[in-house]
């Protein structure tokens, strides 16, 4: 919502030096490929065997085999989870290669059979001599990192809002009711990079009492609507649902080219809390389906995939800082993990008031440490 | 511009906006500098003194508005509860000498941080703000007994649970608390910045239980104050405990070595209330009734059957259920109160009424000698109970003053 600003700083100049460091993309040599190598991994329902728990800085690839029965995921990620590299969605028999760049320092590496949960995680430690990092290197590092965050939900987005997207084209009221907060999640989860978009974001996501003079109201609100009216109704909705798609094609696609400025996804990380304190607190967001807390939840996930991917420059400049927002996170992800329910969470005219006093709470406590990310990460 | 010493009128000089806030500051200074009548009292449009010892805002001359908050601790760390104890008390110091609630100031920052003062009073001068802190019965112990702190021993006897009164029908989430803050300032702009920028600094430590908002006070506190009328147009308070009867003070307001835990003594009790008053039908009562139920003459404010405002009631001779009558200390075991209310209207309530009334708010020696007893005999007996619903309470140890700018609200309670 109110990430305009930031980009006319951004255009202004005033992030000097870091933003032009931010042009070097230090990742995709695939010709850099480790020696000794691929490093195999074997996945399983159960298992995550890697062949080897060490590497030499620079790329190291991957190649991992599917051999159970559940689709699975791997992921590279550096202290925080913070995500160095990963790949979706690999189905079962099959094999797929990771390409990532990992300076000297441990690491873990994860399968996430059926793409769920912490996965089964080994420890990974790289050595060797790998470039000396500048400040601007760090900064540069961490908008790379966050863009791999970003292509990793964009991936998973465009499928499930076209699952989403079929069922309401067949009627299907119950399937599309499922998939309705599933698809959300992904979108939930990068929101701020999508708000850069201004024209995209009210279609896609934009509620009816936003919607301008002579602007359609569209997007999955419009379909929330439909599909928890008293009557549920989506026979006229196929055009509707069709125009989502293809907003959300070409959101993916910008989004997708966009290059980030560390400002933006520390104060990115802000808005989304602030996302959650506004909206999702109150139930207005989705109003008629009442699944804020998967919105909640996604968003508090995108807040900690950006804070995690400028990690590294704020141990250095402001460790306590880190040790709070640990804290803080730790104490909203306690605070929500008390209305799970099933795969998915409580709705939220289930809670009380003073549940949504408590998570309005902590999340108030890590919001005000997270608003001081930007200057930290600004300072030089 | 980290200066802590940049008033926010410098801050607004500095930034280019203008010059009047020069003059302004000026004014203030040559108002600080002749003196008040009495240490407490606020030089016009100037800033009362934050140290002493006791804390300001009991005895100094009652302000024109209010900002009321009580706030649950919902940390777990002794450590951050004593943390924010410290960083309010530096806030406080800072705000109530009319400067920004931070060291950097809501414009003086890198434009990439949010300002550590919010800026709704860059400007405006101290206004008299004070700004005064109580810790409320469960803070020591919660509702399971649990000593949440380890203070739970230091709890004064006098900090017990208030009993039930006759007709209250509380409002659970407006009345107690773990903590309050009391803002009183001439300008309300000024209170409600203050209580703004303390509940942010306690973000994950604190959490805004309930807050009210006041005008108009209701009582003086001072011998130099004209007695203010209620939303029931009567004056109210004409025999209030004032700062100048420092004898009296001593006897029935401060807390003395001896009555409870030594981190009490010189601090004070205090008692509030939200009473609704239900104006629409108070105002179809004659006047004869009115002054009746109340025992004083609404014009002058003079005790029935006497002619001046402070003429001394003859309490036999005022009707048995009078509101005078029933809380004159001699009904009373000559208990007395100092009060410091507000007139509250938030708004109207669906019905067309005006959702207004009284909050008090009583500072005393021991509440089981003086509100207790007081309170009981109005509860039993007011006439005037027919045109008030009591809707919430909360009872507070307010601890002394700080002495300098080492010391913080309840160094002695968590030392």
């Amino acid at each position: 919502m109110r990430t305009t600003p930031l980009l006319a700083l951004a255009a202004a100049g005033l992030l000097g030096g870091s933003l032009a460091a931010c042009g070097n993309d230090g990742g995709d040599s695939t010709a850099a490929a480790a020696a000794g190598g691929p490093i195999t991994v074997k996945a399983s329902d159960t298992a995550c065997e890697i062949a080897k728990s060490t590497a030499d800085a620079g790329t190291s690839v991957f190649t991992i085999t599917n051999g159970g029965n559940k689709v699975t995921e791997f992921y590279v990620y550096a202290p925080g989870d913070r995500v160095m590299g990963e790949v979706e969605n690999i189905a079962p028999g099959l094999s797929r290669e990771l390409h990532v760049e990992l300076p000297a320092g441990t690491y873990e590496t994860a399968c996430k059979p059926g793409m769920i949960g912490k996965g089964i995680r080994a420890a990974f430690t790289v050595s060797g001599s790998s470039a000396p990092l500048t400040d601007d290197a760090k900064l540069a590092q961490a908008t790379d990192s966050y863009s791999r965050y970003v292509k990793s939900q964009t991936a998973a987005l465009l499928p499930k809002t076209e699952e989403f997207v079929a069922a309401v084209k067949a009627k299907d009221v119950a399937k599309a009711k499922s998939l309705y907060p599933v698809a959300r999640t992904y979108w939930e989860r990068i929101e701020p990079v999508a708000e850069i978009f201004g024209d995209l974001d009210p279609k896609i996501d934009g509620r009816e009492e936003v919607a301008e003079e002579g602007m359609e109201f569209t997007g999955f609100h419009r379909l929330e609507k439909d599909l928890w009216a008293a009557k549920p109704d989506v026979a006229k909705d196929g055009p509707i649902a069709d125009r989502l798609l293809a907003d959300v094609k070409e959101i993916v696609a910008k989004a997708n080219a966009e290059k980030l400025s560390p400002l933006q996804l520390a104060n990115g990380a802000k808005g989304l809390l602030d996302e959650v304190a506004t909206g999702k607190i109150t139930g207005e967001e989705n109003r008629y389906s009442h699944t804020d807390l998967w919105d909640f939840n996604a968003n508090v996930e995108g807040s900690k995939a950006a804070i995690a991917a400028l990690r590294p420059v704020l141990e250095e400049r402001d460790a306590a800082l880190v040790k709070t927002l640990d804290t803080e996170f730790a104490n909203v992800e306690a605070a929500l993990g008390k209305y799970r329910a099933g795969d998915g969470w409580k709705l939220h005219d289930q809670l009380s008031q003073a549940d949504l006093r408590s998570l309005s709470d902590a999340i108030n406590a890590l919001a005000e440490p997270i608003s001081k990310v930007a200057a930290v990460v600004s300072k030089k | 511009m980290t200066d802590s010493t940049v008033s926010r009128r410098r801050a607004i000089a500095l930034a280019g906006v203008g010059v009047a806030g020069i003059a302004g500051a000026a004014a203030v200074g040559g108002a600080l500098a002749k003196g008040g009548a009495g240490e407490q009292a606020a030089a016009a449009d100037g800033s009362v003194p934050f140290a002493g010892e006791h804390q300001a805002g009991i005895v100094t001359p009652a302000q024109d508005r209010l900002h009321f908050v009580a706030f649950d601790v919902i940390t777990k760390d002794r450590e951050r509860l004593i943390t924010l104890l410290k960083d309010w008390t530096a806030a406080a110091a800072r705000m109530t000498a009319g400067h920004d609630a931070g060291e950097i100031g809501a414009v003086g920052g890198v434009p990439e941080a949010p300002p550590d003062d919010t800026g709704e009073a860059l400007g405006l001068p101290p206004s008299g703000l004070t700004i005064t802190v109580g810790f409320g019965p469960t803070l020591f112990r919660d509702a399971a007994g649990r000593d949440r702190f380890g203070i739970a021993a230091k709890r004064p006897p006098a900090l017990d649970d208030l009993p039930h009164f006759p007709g209250d029908v509380l409002d659970d989430s407006i009345s107690g608390g773990d903590l309050c803050v009391q803002a009183c300032a001439n300008d309300p702009q000024v209170a409600v910045h203050a209580i703004r920028n303390l509940a942010r600094i306690g973000m994950g430590v604190v959490s805004v239980r309930w807050s009210q908002l006041g005008f108009g006070r209701t009582s003086s506190t001072s011998q130099t104050q004209a007695t203010p009328r209620n939303l029931f147009g009567f004056k109210d308070g004409t025999a209030n405990l004032k700062l100048e009867e420092t004898d009296l003070l001593k006897q029935h307001l401060w807390v003395q070595p001896g009555d409870g835990p030594d981190w009490m003594t010189g601090g004070s009790y205090l008692v509030t209330r939200k009473i609704r008053m239900i104006v629409e039908t108070w105002d179809r009562s004659s006047l004869a009734e009115q002054e009746s139920i109340v025992g004083r003459h609404k014009g002058t404010g003079a005790p029935l059957g006497m002619a001046r405002e402070f003429d001394e009631p003859d309490v036999k001779a005022l009707p048995t259920t009078s509101h005078v009558r029933l809380a004159h200390p001699d009904l009373n075991g000559g208990a007395r109160l100092l009060r410091r209310g507000y007139n509250f209207v938030d708004g109207s309530d669906g019905l067309g009424r005006l959702n207004a009334g009284l909050f008090f708010m009583a500072y005393q020696r021991d509440p089981r000698k003086q509100f207790v007893p007081v309170q009981l005999n109005l509860s039993r007996h007011d006439e005037m109970n027919e045109y008030l619903k009591y809707v919430s309470i909360g009872l507070f140890a307010c601890p002394p003053g700080v002495s300098g700018p080492d010391d913080f609200w309840g160094r002695a309670l968590f030392s």
